[in-house]
């Protein structure tokens, strides 16, 4: 009984970790929809851009890790601004749903464009991080890794919307779009910084994943539909409930994976969030 | 001109084109046939990203019944079509009566399809996992069909099977598109609270539709298994087949009657075209330009194909009075 119980404290820390990073996956959606009120469906596809960009800066051109991380995601916060400029921009006023289908019609282009440009085989980075071994529970430290940046990040990007001006402007466009121009704020502004923001943190989860993960075309669709539950379940454009049901899920998946396969892990985080939907529409902490 | 049309359509395999030909036909029957069953929800406002859940029912329930008990699928079709209204109605009853729409009925029903691919891909000792299944064959010997089993080698059984459920699809709309639910859910799509003053039943009509849509592709589901004669979970559902069946039905224009089914056409020729044009040296090329056209097609033509050739056909015969 001791051992099992030792597995299961390994498996629902473990949960803890991949919370961290499900947060930050998260968070960048949230951003975008809170503020702009459209859904990016294509994010995990910029998320694996961003993977490919830190791969073929590192393994392929030989730049320094540390360099090619953050020149990853100033690639995938470029990528943010231009999907808002060419592809957001002309449906804003279009009905909300078109916003939705638009950007799936990228998660298409990418994914398809990863393929042709990329080919399928799966890209290792080949940095091996050690395990940490506590007791007879072991971590893998990259894990550690994106917890810790992940947290890192999320209090970063509150103390930027609480404390700086730009952030309070962003936050203020969220409440209300139709007022913050009279008081002399261009949403048009705010949307791009927003985006850039947002893909932003596409670009640092995907520093973060390609350090756990192979890539290769398809893997946003291995993440991408967690991402938005998560999103959906905190209540869309709430960041503090996307981050406790960040952490929800991923005992759920853990914890569900360590009893059954894998798989029934997230089929389990799946019908609980079908099952919240009902109970909570709006949402863990949304209002009514 | 409509009969005409439809007699030179049954006259297909007549014409002796080969079985690649045929296949592609019977292909864009089939997938025009589902998406035309996914624009029933889609056109009144009810985006499901869950269609890729109820096709992999009759798929899988289909096969599985067969291989496993020998249950003849039609039988195994009768099954996964209870599967599907059973699905259909746990997952549409609280999300209409909880009034979760737009956004979040997208995302929820999202959700469904990536649980149902899931459970397939968990019982993989049953079901052969992303593997995918093939059902056993009931052809021995030179037996060309069997009816019980509902196998065919001959694609021109398969041609005509496929043209009478294509067409009985575009008869539901035809009675759905002259109902007065149809009239009720229109208005639910544009105000859903003042539907409801006026007395529609919101979740009612809501569920209706649902269950015609849902059951109508778990019947393509079943078709495709047993027309393919081998299923995965990627190919009958998930989220990338859901939404082959948004994006399908949109390109070709949810709006009309035969717009879905265009947009089979118009997917399956941009991707053969591109094959023969480049052969296989650029593996993902026609998904490439699909998804480029799809996004172009939602900011400049949100109506599709056919929605956008019916508007500019309408101006051309509202301005030719003028002229004369």
């Amino acid at each position: 009984m001791d051992i099992f119980d030792i597995f299961l404290l390994e498996a629902v820390l473990n949960g803890l970790l991949l919370g961290g990073l499900l947060a930050l996956l998260s968070l960048g959606l949230n951003l975008i929809f809170g503020v702009i009120d459209v859904v990016w469906i294509c994010y995990a596809e910029l998320i694996m851009c961003g993977m490919y960009a830190v791969y073929y800066l590192y393994v392929v051109y030989h730049w320094p890790l540390l360099l090619a991380m953050p020149c990853a995601i100033g690639i995938v916060a470029l990528l943010g601004v231009l999907l808002h400029q060419f592809v957001i921009r002309p449906v804003l006023t279009a009905e909300p749903i078109n916003q939705l289908l638009v950007t799936g019609g990228v998660l298409f282009f990418l994914q398809a464009a990863a393929t042709l440009v990329f080919g399928i085989e799966f890209k290792n980075l080949g940095v091996a991080l050690p395990s940490i071994v506590v007791g007879e529970m072991s971590f893998s430290a990259s894990r550690l890794v994106a917890f810790c940046v992940a947290l890192a990040g999320v209090l970063a990007l509150y103390f930027f919307l609480k404390r700086s001006y730009l952030g309070i402007a962003i936050r203020a466009i969220s409440q209300d779009r139709a007022i913050m121009p009279l008081m002399g704020v261009s949403p048009a502004r705010i949307f791009v910084i927003t985006s850039a923001l947002g893909g932003a943190l596409a670009g640092l989860a995907a520093c973060l994943l390609v350090l756990q993960y192979d890539t290769h075309p398809a893997i946003g669709l291995s993440f991408g539909p967690i991402t938005f539950l998560i999103c959906v379940l905190g209540g869309l454009g709430n960041m503090v409930g996307g981050f406790i049901a960040a952490f929800l899920f991923a005992q759920f998946i853990s914890v569900g994976g360590f009893f059954f396969a894998l798989e029934w892990g997230y089929v389990f985080s799946f019908i609980f969030f079908i099952a919240m939907m009902f109970w909570r529409p709006q949402g863990i902490l949304g209002g009514k | 001109m409509k009969y005409g049309a439809l007699a030179l359509l049954a006259a297909v395999p007549l014409l002796g084109i080969g079985n690649y030909p045929l296949h592609l036909v019977i292909q864009v029957l089939l997938w025009g046939y589902i998406y035309t069953s996914w624009s029933l929800m889609g056109r009144l406002g009810m985006v499901s990203f869950g269609h890729g859940a109820f096709m992999s029912i009759g798929a899988y329930g289909v096969v599985m019944l067969w291989n496993h008990f020998g249950v003849s699928p039609w039988i195994g079709a009768l099954a996964a079509l209870t599967a599907t209204a059973a699905t259909a109605f746990v997952i549409g009853y609280p999300c209409f009566r909880f009034k979760i729409v737009g956004h979040y009925f997208a995302l929820v029903t999202l959700a469904l399809s990536e649980v149902a691919r899931l459970i397939i891909v968990a019982l993989r000792d049953q079901t052969g996992g992303s593997l995918g299944a093939t059902p056993n064959s009931a052809l021995t010997g030179d037996a060309s069909m069997s009816l019980a089993a509902l196998q065919f080698s001959n694609k021109i059984v398969w041609f005509y099977i496929v043209l009478a459920v294509w067409l009985a699809g575009l008869w539901i709309w035809r009675q759905v598109d002259r109902s007065m639910g149809r009239i009720a859910l229109q208005a639910i799509s544009e105000e859903e609270e003042a539907a409801a003053s006026i007395g529609i039943h919101v979740t009612r009509a809501k569920l209706r539709i649902t269950m015609i849509s849902a059951l109508m592709t778990c019947a393509g589901g079943v078709l495709y298994a047993q027309y393919q004669l081998y299923i995965n979970p990627d190919s009958v559902g998930g989220i990338a087949i859901s939404l082959q069946m948004v994006f399908g039905a949109i390109a070709g224009g949810m709006y009309a009657r035969l717009g879905p089914t265009v947009g089979a056409a118009f997917t399956l020729l941009l991707a053969e075209g591109l094959r023969y044009a480049f052969g296989n040296r650029f593996p993902a090329l026609d998904t490439t330009i699909y998804g480029v056209i799809l996004v172009l097609f939602i900011i400049f033509m949100p109506k599709g194909i056919l929605g956008a050739a019916e508007q500019g056909w309408r101006k051309l015969t509202a301005k030719s009075p003028a002229r004369a």
